[in-house]
């Protein structure tokens, strides 16, 4: 019991993805201008990374492994991840229109999200089973929507400021996500996780 | 012709560098740049990645249909990732341990795939060979750079080697994360500046907010 505590506490807040791993940074900076959008992808790459976890524990452990394919990891990842991500939006269009227009513009974009090909190599990488891969998947995505929003409610206020020419754009966003970062990492070592 | 082939080159370099002018491939740069070397390390390996999977995308571009050029771009670019990886895990382990888990996230880094559907797929080889060193040997700038202020400021040491006594008294938080986003943000506030300033344009007490970042995009 107690790991599946430690993967949920750790995902969301300690090793948060995009703010102590720095995965998933592109959508981070480019959708979180307000916090609807970043909602939005937020609930998109929640759904993905865990549907993403499952089925690349799957191929990895029943397909690559037993045929010693593993240097073949990055490849068949990213094609699952592009597949995956291609099917989910047919089925979401097709099946549940309103889920569609919520959802449906972030889903190509998630292909290109490092979080999700991060999350599958990195299940493997601390030999998850399969339970455990897709806690870590649902709940690092919790702690992605959870950054991206705090970030958004933060770029809502800075428009609103008159903030020196030279920062404006992305050097303020980064520099309010430094802070939000520095909030996190007062996290670290909780658990004696690290 | 000749300095068109140069403008290509130099393009990357400069005038949309990818990391302070185009804003791509934002993770390794944050995640890998807590020491020079690591920063030099990932560089090269994007611009092998880059140029080669530029020069496979020019030859095939007539080969692939449109429809599926996404996933062909992304099996090329995957292809080399791996091939990098291959190479280092066996000749530098120490750096392929470095690196971790963003060597194979190369594969997802939006330059590769931004100069493969922007310039690669309509543009003959030479200048495709051209554009991915250029925008290769921007990244890996940047990347130094960045790593090279944060490894002075948070470990008091240039590409490994201490700097006197200034381990004693370095700020440990320019090499948390926290101080990656801050470097990072300010060093692009300073790159904008200077932009503004080699094009003497005066800053404008402005009240539009947005102007610069449509700008930049």
């Amino acid at each position: 019991m107690n790991i599946y505590f430690v993967i949920i506490i750790g995902s969301v807040f300690v090793n948060n993805f995009v703010l102590s791993q720095f995965l998933g940074i592109c959508p981070f900076l480019g959708v979180s201008k307000k916090t609807n959008t970043a909602l939005g992808m937020g609930f998109a790459v929640i759904f993905v990374m865990s549907i993403a976890s499952v089925f690349t524990y799957l191929v990895n452990n029943y397909v690559l492994v037993p045929l010693e394919l593993e240097y073949m990891k990055t490849i068949a990842f990213i094609l699952i991840i592009a597949a995956l991500v291609q099917s989910v939006e047919i089925v979401i269009k097709k099946f549940s229109p309103s889920l569609y227009s919520a959802l449906g513009v972030y889903l190509p974009l998630i292909t290109t999200n490092c979080a999700v090909l991060g999350v599958a190599l990195l299940n493997i990488e601390k030999s998850y089973n399969l339970v455990q891969s897709f806690l870590n998947g649902v709940f690092a995505g919790v702690g992605f929507t959870l950054a991206i929003v705090l970030l958004a409610g933060v770029r809502e206020r800075i428009v609103a400021k008159n903030v020196p020419e030279p920062f404006r754009g992305f050097p303020i966003t980064l520099i309010a996500a430094a802070l939000i970062s520095m909030a996190f990492s007062a996290f670290s070592g909780m658990f004696g996780i690290v | 012709m000749k300095s068109n082939r140069l403008n290509t080159l130099t393009n990357g370099i400069v005038k949309s560098n990818p990391t302070f002018r185009l804003v791509l491939g934002t993770c390794p740069t944050l995640a890998v740049t807590t020491q020079a070397l690591n920063g030099l390390a990932m560089g090269a390996a994007v611009t092998f990645v880059l140029l080669c999977s530029n020069v496979m995308i020019s030859l095939l571009k007539k080969v692939i249909p449109d429809r599926v050029r996404i996933p062909a771009f992304v099996v090329i670019i995957a292809t080399f990732v791996t091939i990098v990886q291959m190479v280092m895990k066996k000749f530098l382990p120490s750096l392929y341990d470095a690196l971790g888990v963003f060597l194979p996230l190369i594969v997802v880094n939006c330059i590769i795939l931004a100069r493969a559907e922007a310039f690669a797929s309509c543009n003959p080889v030479l200048d495709s060979a051209l554009d991915g060193l250029g925008m290769g040997f921007g990244f890996t700038l940047s990347l130094t750079f960045i790593g090279i202020v944060r490894e002075i400021l948070g470990a008091g040491s240039f590409f490994g080697l201490p700097i006197g006594s200034l381990g004693n008294i370095s700020m440990t938080i320019f090499i948390l994360p926290a101080g990656g986003f801050l470097v990072y943000g300010t060093l692009m506030a300073l790159v904008n500046y200077l932009t503004a300033l080699a094009e003497n344009r005066k800053y404008a007490p402005s009240s539009k907010k947005k102007g610069k970042k449509e700008a930049k995009a």
